[in-house]
């Protein structure tokens, strides 16, 4: 619901951090524009120009290769094979025990895949130890040294590099800077506020300018004002310093917010990876739709698909048609996944020539403040969310409970799903 | 009302430990404190004056000038009291020491054990404790003596010669094997409590940022354990200090320690005054790493409050 507000606001910083650092331009100009569902629209309210992953050229910077990892019986990782291009910002998002932070380590080099290599800027680095990787990681529980001070936190990575001592403070004194945390140089850990540590954890972890920086659950400990401004602090230090981020998060807002792709991973496995838009309006399985945003899975089963239309016989609302390119057999199961936000609702009949009408009754009423949900129950059962801005104060004749309404969504606004 | 009665009932479970402490340790210092101002004396008790309330005020004034500081000049003046004061305090520093470099490696062992054998390992570490300690430093004498075990077993596997024999009983070597064997589970035990706390990324983070992970056990692991080690050598050190069991049965007579000095000049000697003296010098000398010790755990708790 929410991250429709926070993926258009991305674009402000994308746009001010570009000008900050030229060379990265340069990068995405190279880069062919998105992939576009419909002939002149764009998927999403956001335009982007980086998108090596359309380029077939562009070589992956971070390539898993049919990795699979266990842990005595469990399989945490199951024949995943994945690219990550460089300057990307990628997300790996899953519930708890998907194999996602396995993932991470397995990158950082404290797990080692089972089955499978792992490739870094074209190099195998699955014999090289932890400590001479040229990746850092962000700790989900920060991993602050507690008998040390913010600056010597910070310097530790380039005292075991052996940079000379001036350099040394040199760096740990831009890095303050960076995070904003120059008055607290010498605190010491338990000293800080969780947000305060948190900053300092990321200096420390992008101290060393790595190739690839990770980041596990990185913001899963702060409240939700304070995450929702570092996720924007989060995206504006990626594109400054340029590197390529891969972040760990269980935390779809926070996926969508900072991510330029995200991978949905359940059980070891990637059931989709995508842009934020992508993901959101055009999620390839019911698993998918149902993990981002909240979203109604009507099931159905097809009637006909042509010239780009599907239609689907459903219990709950008939003949419901989708402008979709779909290769499907007449009389399979389907379900047609409609997001809230594109069904609208009222009490009157909509005109005749209106696409996709739905009738029944209003069951259950969550007025947010900002929107309201109506759960409006079918007369064979099902329920269809509809979501409606409240855009003004006054209403004169609110929608209210076991009211008849009219729901109605456009061919445009809905995906045919299979599976 | 009923607050009241709940402050004075507060009140009078935190005296209980002081009336403890006044009862059986500072009125006994006190008496001892006044023996050691006292004079030998063949008598019963064996030394003079002693206080009496049939005598009055004035006979308590008259005693009272009686007492003197002669025995701790007498301490000064025979260097044997000071010899057995710092060869105290050597052995028992060298102990620590060498109960550090036993017990660290073990206690790290444990840390980094399965979770699920930890509590048997700490068992094992505590079960001598459910043997007395008397018997298990009389079982050391069976093992080091001269055609003792350790003799028996380096001739069966060849590193002695059937005609040599071991010679580390009534050697200052057996009073060092006595103090870390008895006392390495107080060693332990703090270093364990210390590194099982640790936090476990806090390595991973070490080495992912380009420390070697033995150079991390430096930086990181032993900072860190700081409180427990230092918990860990005052534990051992100070009664090592004052030991008198272990040196008596393993040192033979060439040891020289305090406590069995004390020990003799109680017992032998039946001179109180002195051996008087020399416990509370030892007390001095044991009160000052006490203090430290305190000050160090007080600050090791204002860090985790903090």
């Amino acid at each position: 619901m929410a991250t429709k507000g926070t993926a258009a606001k991305k674009a402000a910083p994308r746009k001010a951090a570009a000008k900050a650092a030229p060379q990265k331009t340069a990068a995405r100009a190279k880069a062919k524009p998105e992939i576009s569902a419909e002939k002149s629209k764009m998927v999403g309210s956001v335009r982007r120009s980086f998108a090596p992953w359309t380029d077939p050229d562009a070589k992956p910077f971070i390539l898993y290769e049919n990795i699979t990892k266990r842990f005595g019986d469990f399989t945490a990782v199951d024949d995943l094979t994945l690219g990550i291009y460089e300057r990307e910002f990628f997300s790996l998002l899953g519930g708890s025990g998907c194999g996602k932070t396995t993932l991470l380590r397995m990158l950082a080099g404290f797990e080692t895949p089972t089955e499978g290599r792992i490739l870094l800027d074209g190099q195998d680095i699955s014999k090289i130890p932890p400590y001479k990787r040229p990746v850092n990681m962000m700790f989900q529980s920060y991993a602050l040294f507690p008998h040390m001070t913010v600056a010597d936190n910070i310097a530790f990575g380039l005292k075991q590099d052996k940079m000379p001592k001036g350099e040394i403070a040199d760096r740990v004194d831009e890095m303050l800077k960076l995070v904003k945390l120059e008055q607290f140089k010498s605190r010491k850990p338990h000293m800080l506020s969780g947000g305060q540590r948190q900053r300092v954890a990321l200096a420390r972890s992008i101290a060393k300018r790595p190739k690839v920086l990770l980041l596990d659950e990185p913001l899963g400990a702060l409240d939700k004002k304070l995450r929702e401004q570092t996720q924007f602090e989060l995206i504006d230090l990626q594109q400054q310093l340029g590197l390529t981020f891969q972040i760990v998060t269980h935390d779809q807002e926070e996926a969508m917010t900072v991510s330029d792709r995200i991978a949905v991973m359940n059980q070891g496995k990637i059931i989709q990876v995508s842009t934020p838009a992508e993901m959101y309006e055009y999620p390839n399985s019911r698993f998918v739709a149902d993990f981002i945003g909240d979203i109604n899975l009507i099931e159905g089963t097809i009637s006909s698909v042509s010239g780009g239309k599907v239609t689907v016989e459903t219990a709950d609302a008939g003949k419901l048609v989708v402008n979709q390119d779909l290769k499907a057999d007449k009389g399979q199961t389907a379900w047609i996944a409609i997001r809230p936000e594109k069904v609208s609702i009222g009490l009157k009949k909509p005109a005749a020539r209106t696409a996709n009408v739905m009738s029944g009754e209003v069951w259950d009423i969550g007025y947010l403040g900002d929107v309201s949900t109506y759960h409006v129950k079918m007369p064979a059962g099902g329920i269809v969310k509809a979501l409606q801005t409240n855009a003004t104060r006054l209403v004169e004749r609110p929608i209210t409970w076991e009211d008849q309404a009219w729901l109605s969504f456009s061919p445009d606004g809905a995906v045919v799903l299979l599976s | 009302m009923a607050e009241h009665h709940d402050r004075s009932g507060r009140r009078l479970v935190l005296l209980v430990p002081y009336l403890w402490l006044l009862v059986f340790f500072l009125v006994p210092f006190l008496i001892v404190l006044k023996i050691s101002f006292s004079q030998i004396a063949v008598a019963m008790p064996p030394y003079t004056p002693t206080f009496s309330l049939s005598q009055g005020w004035d006979g308590f004034v008259a005693a009272f000038r009686q007492l003197s500081f002669d025995n701790y000049v007498w301490l000064t003046e025979d260097d044997l009291y000071i010899r057995s004061y710092l060869s105290s305090v050597w052995i028992a520093f060298v102990s620590t020491i060498i109960t550090l470099l036993v017990g660290y490696p073990v206690a790290y062992g444990m840390a980094r054990a399965p979770s699920q054998w930890r509590a048997t390992l700490l068992m094992l570490v505590i079960l001598p404790f459910w043997t007395s300690f008397l018997i298990r430093v009389y079982a050391w004498i069976g093992i080091l003596k001269p055609e003792g075990l350790l003799t028996v077993v380096l001739q069966t596997i060849g590193l002695l010669s059937p005609d040599e024999q071991v010679r580390i009983l009534n050697t200052t070597t057996a009073v060092y094997i006595g103090i870390v064997y008895s006392y390495l589970p107080f060693m332990v035990l703090p270093l364990y409590s210390a590194l099982e706390k640790m936090d476990a990324s806090l390595l991973e983070a070490a080495e992912d940022l380009g420390c070697h992970p033995l150079k991390a056990f430096w930086v990181i692991t032993f900072p860190l354990s700081l409180p427990g080690v230092i918990a860990g050598c005052f534990l051992v050190f100070i009664p090592a200090v004052g030991e008198f069991v272990i040196p008596d049965l393993l040192g033979g007579s060439g040891t020289l320690m305090i406590g069995k000095t004390l020990w003799s000049e109680f017992f032998n000697n039946r001179d109180w005054p002195v051996s008087s003296a020399v416990a509370v010098i030892l007390l001095a000398v044991l009160i000052i790493p006490i203090v430290l010790f305190q000050r160090a755990q007080q600050r090791a708790q204002e860090r985790e409050a903090g």
